[in-house]
């Protein structure tokens, strides 16, 4: 009689896994509370929301070292929280304080913070394509060993620059991972009235490395990032990741009609069937890694970081007119 | 200038830029050149004609006909860590590249708070009168002065293009620099061996006089000049007054002068209409509203896309004779 036994998880990778819950958890929870300040008027502008593509940003940054460099996108929270981000910073550059990352000069679209190698999120769709290959190009030209990774919606496929940039990474063999999130919709309309033929033959086209990956599967795409990432860190090129994901929200928090662009049985099908937090824990529980008090304790703590930080934020001082002029110069 | 007359040779336009990326390259390996056959061809205009040799494929960098892909790279680059120079071969290729460098090089300083840097060189050319029509032609150095983080340079001499192209490269922001293409082999001047920098933002008096102000950029320095010989024949003391850099803009040597001569024109190979000569004229009036004899004037490039045909491409330029008509009627004489 044979037995099958379960591969045991080593301490180091339950603890990644638990790293990688608790994170997804803070960027849902950061995201719900920019909606709260968006509903309750208290946040200027408008925002776009990761809910729902929690999994690609934790999987793809888990795969990351610090000094590795990232381009984010209008949206963006996930990316720049997943790479090490401070919650209380992102709340207070997204309310417009001198406190905030970019003392309340960016915004939501343009949260950049250089001690977790995070070169900026990017308002122009595919606006990171050449950054994060020029940062790609300087860890080749000046040997640091670090990696790039240029994270776009599937809209940005649209943008010729995109394939430009794919183009000299790969004639050039540059360690950038193209990390395209397929949520399905550009803005108002669906990727297939927008993008003709395979998605994935085009980095194909130029030899770009590419792989699709179940986008709400953090493992899955942590497994499929570490392997490129690893593989471009070697010298051997770049790679395209196509993230296939949702976003349950509208293109914007104001976006709340959405019936005519897209039905609200699908948004329920994936919200109920497909949630890269939900699925996570069921996978850690079946596996035996985690009790419900262990999640929910992560979820505890989170959510008082989360409170602290809009609390902070909200405290916190709009900046001085007067400094205005400051920071169009170096 | 220099102290010792033996370390200055005459050379031209072209070599002066060369030189200053050469001397450049080898005081700092962070300097890269990124283009379209920029390395053994040196560009079709051979003005880096050499470099591969003696720096290697990894720094002087051929490039896909990729504007926007490269230019967008050394954005990135020069954020960490990097110092490229990128070649837009014509200028009018700038249009190729605008989202790179007034979305993304101009504007990550100021996005960040300041934590970014991108300290990029972006080498155009402009000019007209090679008979290249309407696309290898125009004279855009009005669009990148319009942004805030940028600083745009126009250097007219020899002299000028080295010091303020060693100056670009060491700048911490993105700097757009125009090199008027006539100018590569027709212009020579002097120019010392060896190092030394001209501060973007301050402006040069390339002629002194009395009677009125020529403000002149990039090749219109060399019509205005030879305009001010024809004028001083018949008793008009013109002073040429060349900016040198649209942005950061020397406003007070161009108010000092117009106040000093009472008149003053602005003459740029440019489109006329919200290009750089309405700015300059602008900042004249105001400084030195009171001292002037009458409105600032301003000659520029017709409004019309650069035509092919000799005659009609040569309606379009400004020239010695328009310079001379207009400064004579401005002193009525």
């Amino acid at each position: 009689m044979t037995t099958v036994t379960k591969p045991t998880v080593a301490g180091a990778a339950v603890e990644k896994l638990l790293r990688m819950y608790r994170q997804m958890v803070a960027i849902r929870l950061f995201e719900e509370r920019v909606n709260d300040l968006y509903t309750r008027a208290l946040m200027p502008g408008l925002a776009h929301l990761y809910i729902g593509e929690e999994a690609v940003a934790v999987g793809v940054c888990e795969a990351l070292r610090q000094d590795d460099y990232i381009t984010s996108t209008h949206r963006g929270h996930g990316h720049c929280l997943a790479k090490g981000a401070a919650p209380h910073l992102m709340f207070a550059e997204l309310l417009g304080k001198e406190a905030g990352y970019c003392k309340g000069k960016g915004g939501s679209m343009h949260i950049a913070d250089p001690a977790t190698g995070n070169l900026g999120a990017n308002a122009i769709v595919g606006g990171g394509a050449g950054i994060a290959t020029g940062a790609a190009f300087s860890a080749k030209h000046l040997g640091t060993g670090r990696v790039s990774v240029c994270f776009f919606g599937e809209g940005a496929l649209g943008q010729g620059v995109l394939y430009e940039e794919m183009n000299l990474a790969q004639l050039w063999k540059l360690p950038v991972i193209y990390a395209c999130e397929n949520n399905l919709y550009n803005e108002y309309t669906h990727c297939s009235e927008t993008t003709a033929g395979d998605m994935l033959a085009r980095p194909a086209a130029f030899g770009v490395a590419a792989e699709a990956v179940d986008g709400q599967d953090v493992r899955a795409v942590h497994a499929a990032a570490s392997a490129m990432v690893e593989r471009a860190r070697r010298g051997e090129g770049p790679g395209f990741l196509l993230l296939n994901t949702y976003r349950y929200l509208g293109h914007h928090v104001g976006d709340i009609a959405r019936e005519y662009y897209r039905p609200k049985q699908e948004e329920q099908r994936w919200m109920s069937e497909r949630d890269p937090i939900a699925l996570h824990a069921q996978w850690l529980a079946a596996e035996g890694l985690v009790d419900d008090g262990t999640l929910d304790r992560i979820r505890a703590e989170v959510t008082a970081e989360m409170d602290a930080a809009v609390e902070f934020a909200m405290n916190a001082p709009y900046p001085d007119p007067g400094r205005v002029d400051e920071d169009v110069y170096a | 200038m220099p102290d010792t007359a033996a370390t200055v040779r005459e050379i031209t336009f072209g070599e002066a830029v060369r030189e200053a990326l050469a001397e450049e390259m080898r005081r700092d390996a962070r300097v890269v050149l990124l283009g379209e056959d920029v390395a053994e061809a040196g560009t079709p205009f051979k003005v880096l004609k050499g470099l591969v040799e003696e720096f290697g494929r990894d720094r002087v960098i051929d490039t896909p006909i990729s504007e926007a892909g490269f230019t967008g790279l050394a954005v990135g680059a020069a954020m960490t860590g990097m110092r490229p120079v990128v070649d837009i071969m014509f200028g009018d290729f700038m249009a190729l590249v605008m989202d790179q460098v007034v979305n993304q090089a101009a504007k990550i300083h100021y996005m960040s708070g300041g934590m970014w840097k991108a300290p990029l060189v972006v080498r155009a050319t402009m000019g007209a009168t090679r008979r290249s029509a309407a696309q290898h032609s125009q004279s855009l150095h009005a669009w990148p002065s319009h942004i805030p983080g940028l600083k745009v340079v126009v250097p007219s001499t020899p002299y000028d293009a080295k010091g303020l192209l060693k100056s670009a490269i060491r700048d911490d922001n993105p700097v757009i620099f125009f090199e008027d293409k006539i100018s590569y082999a027709k212009v020579k001047g002097p120019v010392p061996e060896g190092d030394y920098t001209i501060p973007l933002g301050v402006a040069d008096i390339k002629r002194d006089g009395r009677d009125i102000t020529l403000v002149a950029t990039s090749s219109m320095v060399q019509v205005a000049l030879g305009a001010a010989a024809l004028l001083e024949e018949v008793g008009i003391s013109a002073e040429v007054v060349d900016p040198r850099t649209m942005w950061p803009l020397d406003e007070t040597t161009l108010v000092n002068s117009a106040r000093k001569t009472s008149r003053a024109m602005v003459i740029d190979e440019g489109y006329v209409r919200y290009g750089v000569t309405g700015e300059i004229a602008s900042v004249i009036a105001e400084g030195a509203f009171y001292d002037l004899d009458g409105p600032v004037r301003r000659l520029g490039a017709r409004h019309v896309p650069v035509p092919f045909s000799p005659p009609l491409e040569d309606a379009t330029v400004p020239t010695e004779r328009d310079v001379v008509d207009l400064a004579r009627k401005m002193c009525n004489r």
